[in-house]
């Protein structure tokens, strides 16, 4: 589903003297099938975009249109229920909602409310929880015996179960080791593939956006401050560190190396061995090997 | 022999009988202003030698000796005025009311008269860059914020080891850099041991010593250089290599071999710079 | 927020009211309950009244912000005030509403009644306003101390509020979270059936218990580590002093009181 933005500002505790401008005049568009990472320090804004996605938050001015839902100021919302059935959201912590006695009715739990018949949603669980990577003799035991990483997968299984179209993820790797963080964010890119969904990930890592999205928007004071393939992104190094923004590492050694050896490379998100090699060869005076 | 500030001998320590071993065997030692660095997978066993380094905990089998007296019963009261912990979670170890309150706390506890406490706060407050959010409530700072209140709680004490057990795993990339330019700071400025606990590998690079766990069980130490050298080896047991050294490997293999293992992008950069002369 | 609601809600302020000793406001305003009860005549009324407007003016305090806080007290005096009118039956009739017979003495018994009710409601909450809620705790702590002596256990009944004031925003603020993650997932928290809407609180709920019960074996952990173990031989930096001010304000308190007495017919 096409997600876009059409001027949407957001004011928390209008006229009062707590007013605050979590959004300002944004505007934008998330073509249907892509992977958009959202970035920007905390506060700049990315929760309460994230919240207006499935219309947790109406925009105070604007309009934003999810695939065929419109959701703006000042207007009750009857199809609410069915646009949060296509939205999908792993929040933050997401182990944090898991609720049920067992790992099989919280998984449901989703499902059931959008009224889902009984046999499909046996047929859900089934699928989600393997693709999450856990096995079916779970489901029978409590979500509150498992171990946190496997918690977290039990509620994205649940969200999962809803099958969304559109699937929002915030911060999904927070406190997860090294390993864990890997595995959880091919997950989700396998998901995104197999599934042809619509993808938003909001994180704080700039190595996540730059192997995973192909589109980047860069948020700083509830303004959209930047916005472009990653690549194009990531190469305005100063432009982010105005921000409180770091680029992936890869391209920040690049860039001390250029300087350093007074040279050019390019960065394509080609694989390190390949980066090494032509490392290698910039070294050895790579203009002879041409 | 150099003086060991604290030692774990043969520690072993399950949660229950009937449970698996948390930790087994486990001996190490760590040197008065030292920093020493322990990084393993989620469950590896870290989290609990923390605990177990100030009497949260106690072990089954082996002994905890911090500055020449074991850990028991009887001594975790004076221990615990040496040895300070600061938690992962910022909003969980926040217990005042105010910024204030919370530095305030365990000098209470610890029954440090008033005039003296003042003080005590107001420095180390200063030490972490909070003096003038004295006032401040809690839901009003930034996780980033909360965690060297935190650092400052502790340091009022005057600890001579202080442990960060993933204090910064729940932090944004700002907070995180907080955090480690305060650990810096301190080193500078005061006499004291720290402890890491981390997978945060440029937490790891900063450390005089990396200790790694694998399976409750000390998988190898040595200095970050060292560690990081075991590259293929720490992927193998759920951990990472930092970039540099990944790229290192590399360059390895394609037969260029690098002078010494660089751990950050300035050594890097020096390393091919020799290479690129000789060529 | 509610910002029509003003009880126990703090206003920061450096006047006078703000920086006395809470103890010794919470003296007067004891005493102040029991005196109310005591003035039968419009001279002490009108005294104590003299009273809590002067003390509402120290304040700096906008007496229309508290008026319009105590917005759901109104009410409740309003209704004070008629159900005296209508079934107070002495003295001579003034006027008829619908040939319902109003008398002299109903008007004043229900003015009184009902302002007797008002100047409880608006210096007790001239407490709550000036003061935060932790200092009413650590008077509350300093005034119960005596009760140590009889096993009373006033630390940790101070430590507990403390405790509890101080989660109380972060606990909202999780609160919030986990009902936007329920809503997600298609949970109606604000329509359907009133069945519907109370199960929809078990989601809800069940987390926010999970969370709470994390936060306080964490929190227990954290106090151990530095060093907490009871209230034996601990020091405080809370300290409370009797000031001067605090003196002044309560001679002028028992003024009144002795000025509310001569008044009384």
């Amino acid at each position: 589903m096409q997600i876009s933005f059409k001027n949407v500002s957001y004011i928390y505790q209008p006229k009062t003297p707590f007013e605050y401008k979590a959004l300002q005049d944004l505007s934008f568009t998330i073509p249907s099938g892509s992977f958009v990472a959202v970035i920007g320090h905390t506060g700049s804004g990315k929760s309460t975009l994230l919240q207006h996605l499935n219309g947790l938050l109406a925009p105070t001015h604007g309009e934003v249109e999810i695939g065929d839902y419109k959701i703006q100021a000042d207007e009750k919302n009857k199809q609410l229920k069915s646009l949060r059935e296509q939205v999908g959201v792993v929040f933050q912590y997401p182990e944090h909602q898991l609720f049920e006695e067992t790992v099989y009715k919280d998984i449901a739990f989703g499902p059931t409310n959008f009224g889902v018949e009984k046999d499909e949603i046996d047929d859900r669980v089934e699928r989600t929880i393997d693709s999450v990577g856990l096995s079916s003799d779970m489901l029978e035991r409590s979500p509150f015996d498992l171990s946190g990483g496997q918690m977290r997968r039990v509620a994205i299984a649940g969200v999962l179960a809803m099958e969304p179209s559109v699937l929002v993820l915030d911060e999904p790797t927070a406190g997860l080791d090294p390993r864990g963080q890997r595995e959880m964010m091919d997950m989700f890119y396998q998901l995104h593939r197999d599934q042809q969904l619509t993808t938003v990930l909001v994180t704080h890592s700039m190595e996540d956006a730059l192997a995973y999205a192909d589109y980047v928007l860069v948020m700083d004071q509830g303004q959209l401050y930047m916005e472009g393939e990653p690549l194009e992104v990531f190469h305005q190094k100063e432009a982010l560190n105005d921000v409180g923004l770091d680029v992936p590492e890869i391209i920040e050694f690049i860039t001390k190396f250029e300087q350093k050896f007074d040279t050019s490379m390019q960065y394509t998100n080609q694989p390190l061995s390949q980066f090494a090699e032509q490392l290698k060869n910039k070294l050895k005076g790579g203009h002879h090997d041409e | 022999m150099e003086r060991s500030f604290l030692t774990f001998n043969n520690v072993s320590f399950q949660y229950r009988e009937d449970y698996p071993w948390v930790l087994q065997n486990v001996t190490l030692n760590v040197k008065p202003n030292e920093w020493v660095a322990i990084i393993g997978h989620n469950g590896s066993g870290k989290s609990t030698m923390a605990k177990l380094m100030n009497g949260l905990l106690f072990p089954q089998h082996g002994s905890v000796v911090v500055d020449g007296e074991e850990l028991a019963e009887e001594t975790i009261w004076e221990i615990r005025k040496k040895v300070g912990m600061v938690f992962q979670n910022p909003d969980n170890q926040f217990v005042g009311t105010t910024v204030k309150d919370d530095v305030a706390f365990g000098l209470e506890n610890h029954g440090v008269p008033r005039e003296e406490m003042i003080k005590r706060i107001q420095q180390s407050l200063e030490t972490v860059g909070m003096s003038s959010y004295e006032n401040q409530e809690p839901h009003r700072l930034s996780g980033g914020q909360k965690q060297r209140v935190a650092i400052a709680s502790v340091l009022a004490v005057s600890p001579e080891l202080i442990i960060f057990d993933e204090a910064t795993a729940m932090l944004d990339p700002k907070g995180r850099r907080e955090i480690m330019n305060t650990v810096n700071h301190l080193r500078r400025e005061r006499d004291v041991s720290i402890i890491t606990i981390t997978h945060d590998l440029n937490e790891v690079a900063m450390a005089d010593r990396v200790i790694v766990m694998n399976k409750g069980e000390v998988w190898h130490e040595g200095t970050p250089r060292e560690i990081f050298a075991k590259q293929a080896e720490l992927t193998d047991i759920g951990l990472d290599a930092p970039f540099v050294t990944k790229l290192a490997h590399e360059l390895k293999d394609m037969g260029l071999d690098l002078e010494m293992e660089p751990i950050n992008h300035e050594e890097m950069l020096d390393a091919l710079c020799k290479y690129h002369l000789k060529t | 927020m509610n910002d029509s609601m003003i009880i126990g809600q703090y206003v920061p302020g450096q006047s006078l009211v703000h920086r006395m000793d809470p103890r010794m406001k919470m003296t007067i305003i004891f005493f102040f309950v029991i005196v109310v009860f005591f003035a039968n005549s419009f001279g002490s009324y009108g005294l104590l009244t003299l009273f809590a407007f002067v003390s509402v003016a120290i304040t700096r305090i906008p007496l229309s912000f508290i008026l319009k806080g105590l917005k759901p007290v109104w009410f409740l005096i309003l209704f004070t005030f008629l159900l005296h009118v209508f079934f107070t039956r002495q003295g001579d009739v003034l006027f008829e509403i619908f040939s319902f017979p109003v008398y002299e003495e109903a008007i004043e018994q229900g003015v009184k009644i009902s302002l007797r009710f008002f100047l409880l409601i608006l210096l007790t909450s001239l407490l709550t306003l000036t003061t935060t809620p932790i200092s009413i705790t650590d008077a509350i702590e300093s005034m119960f101390h005596p009760l140590k002596k009889v096993k009373f256990p006033v630390h940790e009944l101070a430590l507990m509020m403390s405790i509890s004031l101080r989660f109380i925003p972060t606990l909202m603020q999780e609160t919030e979270k986990i009902s936007k993650a329920q809503a997600s997932r298609g949970v109606d928290f604000r329509s359907g059936p009133i069945k519907e809407r109370v199960k929809a609180i078990v989601p809800l709920l069940v987390p926010l218990f999970v969370s709470a019960f994390k936060r306080a074996e964490d929190l227990a952990m954290a106090m151990e580590a530095r060093g907490y173990q009871g209230g034996e031989g601990r020091t405080k930096l809370r300290e409370l002093t009797l000031t001067k001010e605090d003196i002044a304000a309560l001679v002028l308190f028992v003024v009144v009181m002795v000025g509310v007495f001569i008044l009384r017919t």
